[in-house]
């Protein structure tokens, strides 16, 4: 029999018996940022190929991506335990640290998603304005929503760079650490931007009031969601030719504690069941779009939640 | 290994548009001054340093209490000169200072009181406290004679009280740590060189080149020396065997373990001296120079063979064969270590003569590597008026064992029971420094003896179990806050160390001295106590000894050289043992002159009954007894014991790592709380093992309160030796009960 | 300058002293710890090994604490050793997830902490205070690039091995066995 235990003294809050330094606010975070990033992604994208006008609901989600952020935000800052030294972030860049990353990247990001919004605000929320008349109180938003206008197209640029990189950062913000041999997978970085991805496309469903819109963000979607049960795939082939360790990792999603977590939820109902739906869908048959559409934003929920989780139950074997 | 310069990693600051603020261009958001006070408020103090030894045991290292500027204990560090530490505490020495920070301290003098029909205990001033014992011991004085009154002590405060008592007129004295400990070792010693073991032991274990440990588990019992030079002894290559049941830590430092059956050391220590003398092993020069009696032995252990053995010990003849031959090989420098806590099954006194007698053969005693002759210097005695004659003492209350040398606490237990036939009858204690109730077999008769006493005054740092029975409840001190007596103990070469007050004593807590004085001013025996301050008592010592207050506050440990000799035998050097014979006496007259065997049997002691464990205790090096279980820092490293048990009988009785089970033993006693199970395969399958001194039951203790089991309250059985009245605490035998039986007497 | 900790386990009996020796020198809060104790038992009755190890961080010379902090809160000093600006920690956990030996933890006041090999200590010239005050005398403490010192000598002539080295930290508390 091989036993291992403390001899002395290790009971520290949050770290013995487990890792439980991370919680849900991270996990939010993370999907939050995945959230916004897919939809500035298809935002831009779709503007830059100039079909904006074509797509409505695009406008519409613009909304979201700035209150994400900001939530996102304040629950990352709700989770540090030194929130007072926030500041300290913005004293330098660390190319190696994938927080250091995030950090600038949603300095950016946010102020600029707010502009995006800002730039659709008066064309697509006509009702807000009449109620707020903020375009009456404040003369100079008028000469600031021109110069947006104007420069959407660089807005648009930047927003592509940028939101791939918040995407595929909130993988690799987990990914980076090798302690923790369940993130510690270079799959993580994709799987998590396509999974952005995927929610936002969804949230645009959502949004959406037109067929046809709807329609191609359902083919979108599909896409999506195959590529991603195929980096899931790709993921768990990998723990299985591991090390022990990944062995182990992946023990916690097949076959332990996280299983029914991680099957039941994330891959059949946050992925298999509204890809069905949405091929029904696309072979015309009448199925209420918001139900995927929500499968997969839930999905995309849980999954950040069972691998921050699960992810810091994972440790080396000395 | 090749070690390349390896580069530092700096990953400089991208200039991020001067992004890189300097810390005054944002000084609104700049660091919190508190929290940076706190990151290196202990490193930029200046700390001052105060000599002490240690009180967290028995074995008295010299060390330096560290304070701060606000006069605040920091830490606690081992004196270098100290041979009994060499600048090396323990780490309960280290976590002393939580005795003194402990929250949970006796603040306060308490008097037992009835209030609405309820006792409780109501806070009193010193003044109060103090004329109420000084009442009772006049009371007693007058009503049965001051024999009535016994004291019943361990450690510093002990010899504080000690005096008190002798002047008093009671030598009706008592300490656990005999009878319920190392009393047989000092016995069986005492028999066969003539001469006790005593503390610390006198083992050359950094020169042995063979140390045998019989259940002794140095490592885990931190005897300070004893740790450091098994340690120095493994650095030298030492062949290190050790016959424990239980795999513990020395058995894992071990080239040979012997997974002994629990009870039978004795056949294994009798078949060794088959082996030794059967094959012409033994030390024939030294046997045939110091020894008398060889010849008996020789025919007495004829027929224990080590096939005889291995059906009692389950140990191979081909081990037993092969430690005997080791043990020859490095003799004289072997020692079979006495062990410490030696009262096992109540043939304790015999086994540890067994040891001796080994020692013998082997010649280890008065050579290097094995027993060195230890010295100590003695203090002056600070002049008093003679002690008077108590009529009848610790002595006659353990007449009954003719080898006893100490006062025997279970025998002042049983003396305290009001019985007609009972010419001792005791009326009243005084118990300081010990928690009876944690520390001695047979609770219940503990219990029945407490509860009738005339009157029960406790003395103790902590509110131990024992304070809730007391009439009396006096808070003393910690060791950091006081003057004691000054330390001197044996051992290579004598020491002296002294004990200094670091800080003022904390709340209302007083030291022994004081405590002693102030009763024996009022109670008309102010002579024994000429002084106003121990300090003056110590100051006139050191001053006799050639040295001073002074130099010794500086310096905390004043080393002497040797006056008594060399450390060892010269060769062929004449030596006078302390035996009647002179001589190391193999075969005992003196065991044989009252009807005892004068050389060691083995006996038969009984095995568990199916179903039931026998009940195994030990020590963790974290902790004292139940003393320091509430001690902040230590408790932060041992919190609560577990229950070790072999996989075997977990799989039978489908155990789990960390389920909470209860104990039941042989006389249907429950253990109050719930111990962990931990599944390990370092015990045997008829056994189980736990830490001592863990259970406790007093909620006033707030971190050590229901935290794990007691063994103590598990060991309800005894076996006593007739020697000396050792109580052998092993023979006690328990079932696992894995649904809580005090689930139906619950209200 | 290259320093580092070898640890003998044949000689570490467990009893914690380092552990304690820390909390009081570094003034570590109740509860926490900046090293401890670990046991390892192998194989069946009576054919059994134990392994005690005092552990803490390893201060490694490829250290992903450092890497991933994105502050510059965790930084190498002179000697190799990985120390925190308890000023510049804004506590958001990077480090504590990147360390395979779980070696730090977040301070009650915020920051994050952990072992500092005493280096208030080695620069006035003590070891550090488990070193210094272990009874078995079974940790040593020094130079690794000075082929001569202690360390270098235990580590050449014995057999060691160092905790994790798959996770490709290049930990520098050596463990002999």
């Amino acid at each position: 029999m091989q036993e291992e235990l403390f001899t002395s003294g290790r009971n520290i809050p949050n770290i013995d018996p487990s890792l439980q330094i991370w919680h849900w606010p991270i996990s939010l975070y993370l999907f939050l940022g995945g959230l916004a990033a897919g939809i500035l992604f298809f935002a831009a994208l779709f503007y830059l190929m100039g079909k904006e006008k074509q797509y409505p609901a695009l406008k519409k989600a613009a909304v979201i991506p700035p209150i994400a952020l900001s939530v996102g935000l304040l629950a990352l800052v709700y989770d540090l335990t030194h929130p007072l030294f926030t500041w300290q972030l913005y004293t330098t860049f660390r190319i190696e640290s994938p927080m250091s990353w995030g950090a600038w990247v949603l300095l950016i990001t946010t102020p600029l998603s707010f502009l995006w919004l800002f730039s659709f605000y008066r064309s697509t929320f006509p009702k807000w304005e009449s109620k707020l008349k903020l375009f009456k109180k404040f003369k100079f938003l008028e000469k600031f929503e021109k110069f947006l206008i104007t420069n959407r197209t660089y807005m648009a640029y930047a927003l592509i760079p940028l939101s791939i990189i918040l995407g595929v950062y909130t993988g690799i913000l987990l990914s980076a650490f090798n302690a923790r041999p369940l993130w510690n997978n270079a799959i993580l970085g994709p799987l998590f931007l396509t999974s952005g991805l995927s929610t936002g496309a969804a949230a645009i469903i959502l949004l959406s009031r037109n067929r046809e819109e709807r329609h191609l963000f359902s083919k979108i979607d599909l896409g999506l969601i195959i590529v991603e049960i195929a980096l899931i795939i790709h993921m768990i082939m990998g723990y299985y030719a591991g090390s022990q360790v990944q062995l182990e990792a992946m023990d916690l999603l097949v076959g332990g504690e996280f299983t029914l977590m991680f099957f039941g939820f994330v891959i059949l109902l946050g992925l298999l069941v509204p890809a069905i739906l949405e091929v029904i869908e696309l072979l015309g048959f009448k199925v209420p779009v918001a139900v995927p559409a929500a499968l997969v934003i839930i999905g995309g929920l849980l999954f950040r939640f069972i691998m921050v989780e699960a992810g810091q139950l994972t440790r080396y074997l000395y | 290994m090749v070690t390349s310069r390896r580069k530092f990693i700096k990953i400089s600051a991208l200039g991020v548009g001067g992004i890189t603020l300097s810390a005054s261009a944002v000084n609104l958001l700049a660091s919190n001054p508190l929290l940076d006070a706190a990151a290196k408020k202990n490193l930029a103090k200046k700390l001052s340093r105060t000599a002490t030894y240690c009180e967290v045991c028995f074995w008295k290292c010299a060390a330096w209490a560290y304070t701060d500027e606000e006069g605040d204990i920091k830490k606690v560090i081992g004196n270098d000169d100290d041979p009994h530490c060499n600048g090396r505490l323990c780490p309960r020495g280290t976590g002393g200072l939580g005795m003194y920070s402990d929250e949970d301290r006796l603040k306060t003098p308490l008097i037992r009181t009835t209030i609405n029909g309820e006792e409780t205990y109501r806070e009193a001033s010193w003044e109060e406290a103090l004329d109420l014992i000084a009442e009772k011991f006049t009371e007693i004085k007058q009503k049965y004679g001051p024999e009535s009154f016994a004291l019943l002590k361990h450690g510093s405060p002990g010899s504080h009280l000690e005096h008190l008592f002798k002047a008093y007129g009671s030598d009706t004295i008592a300490e656990p740590a005999y009878a319920q400990c190392r009393g047989p070792r000092e016995t069986g010693f005492g028999l066969t060189f003539g001469s006790w073991v005593g503390s610390p032991e006198p083992t050359d274990i950094r020169d042995t080149k063979c140390l045998v440990l019989i259940g002794s588990h140095i490592g885990e019992n931190m005897h300070n020396t004893q740790v450091q030079e098994m340690s120095d002894a493994i650095d030298n290559g030492a062949t290190i065997i050790t016959v424990d049941p239980r795999f513990s830590t020395a058995a894992s430092k071990s080239s040979h373990w012997l997974p002994i059956k629990p009870a039978t050391d004795i056949a294994l220590l009798l078949s060794w001296m088959h082996v030794l003398i059967e094959e012409e092993l033994y030390n024939k020069k030294y046997v045939e120079k110091y020894a008398i009696g060889f010849d008996e032995l020789k025919a007495h252990v004829k027929p224990f063979t080590p096939e005889w053995a291995y059906g009692i010990t389950t140990i191979k003849p081909e081990s037993i064969r092969e430690t005997a031959r080791l043990m020859a090989a490095a003799a004289p420098a072997t020692i079979i270590h006495p062990g410490r806590h030696v009262t096992w099954y109540g043939d304790d006194s015999q086994r540890e003569r067994a040891i001796a007698i080994l020692n013998g053969l082997l010649g280890s005693w008065g050579n290097r590597g094995g027993f060195y002759f230890k010295e100590k210097i003695s203090i002056p005695k600070y002049p008093h008026p003679a002690y008077p004659e108590p009529k009848w003492g610790w002595h006659e209350i353990g007449e009954q064992y003719p080898f006893a040398e100490m006062g025997n606490t279970s025998e002042v237990v049983k003396a305290t029971i009001p019985n007609e036939d009972n010419p001792y009858p005791i009326k009243a204690w005084m118990i300081a420094g010990t928690n009876l109730i944690n520390t001695l077999p047979q609770r219940e008769q503990t219990l029945e003896a407490i509860n009738a006493l005339e009157f029960l005054v406790v003395v103790d740092t902590m509110p131990m179990e024992i304070t809730g029975y007391a009439d009396v409840v006096l808070p003393e001190c910690t060791y950091l806050e006081r003057y004691d007596g000054i330390r001197s103990a044996t051992n290579r070469h004598p020491s002296i160390a002294v004990r200094i007050p670091a800080v003022k004593p904390k709340y209302n807590s007083k030291p022994a001295w004081w405590i002693s004085k102030q009763i024996g001013d009022r109670i008309g025996l102010g002579d024994y106590f000429n002084y106003n301050d121990f300090e003056e008592v110590i100051e006139w010592q050191l001053n006799k000894m050639g040295t001073s207050l002074d130099e010794m506050k500086k310096i905390g440990v004043k080393n002497f050289e040797r006056t008594s000799g060399p450390l060892f035998l010269e060769e062929g050097q004449d030596y006078e043992f302390g035996t009647p014979s002179g001589k190391i006496e193999f075969y005992s007259q003196q065991l044989a002159d009252l009807g005892f065997d004068p050389m060691p049997v083995y006996t038969h002691h009984p095995q568990p009954p199916q179903g039931f464990y026998r009940l195994n205790y030990g020590r963790s090096p974290m902790h004292t007894f139940s003393r320091t279980i509430n001690n902040p820092y230590l408790s932060d490293l041992k919190s609560e014991n577990t229950l070790w048990v072999n996989p075997k009988v977990a799989r039978i009785l489908d155990l789990k790592k960390d389920q909470p089970v209860w104990l039941k033993n042989q006389d249907g006693i429950l253990s109050a709380f719930p111990i962990k199970v931990r599944v390990t395969e370092r015990i045997r399958w008829d056994s189980v093992y736990m830490y001592h001194g863990f259970g406790h039951n007093n909620k006033k203790l707030t971190r050590a309160f229901g935290k794990g089991a007691s063994d103590a309250e598990l060991i309800s059985k005894i076996v006593v030796d007739p020697l000396m009245g050792g109580t052998g605490l092993r023979g006690n035998f328990v079932s696992i009960l894995t649904e809580d039986p005090h689930k139906n007497t619950k209200v | 300058m290259r320093y580092a900790m070898v640890i003998d386990t044949l000689k570490c009996v467990g009893c914690s002293d380092c552990v304690v020796a820390c909390q009081t020198e570094n003034n570590v809060p109740h509860g926490y710890c900046r090293d401890w104790v670990t046991e390892a038992v192998s194989g069946s009755y009576p054919n059994l090994e134990l392994e005690l190890r005092s552990e803490r961080c390893n201060h490694c010379a490829n250290p992903p604490c450092v890497r991933c902090c994105p502050t510059g809160a965790s930084h190498v000093i002179e000697g190799g050793i990985v120390l925190v600006t308890a000023d510049q920690c804004i506590g958001c956990g990077a480090c504590i997830e990147s360390c395979p030996y779980d070696a730090r933890y977040q301070h009650p006041d915020g920051y994050v902490d952990k072992c500092t090999f005493c280096h208030h200590r080695l620069e006035k010239g003590q070891l550090p205070a488990c070193v210094s005050v272990c009874p078995t005398k079974c940790m040593y403490f020094g130079d690794l690039d000075d082929p001569n010192s202690e360390i270098s000598q235990l580590l050449k002539n014995r057999k060691y091995k160092t905790l994790s080295p798959e996770a490709g930290t290049d930990p520098h508390v050596f463990y002999l066995i």
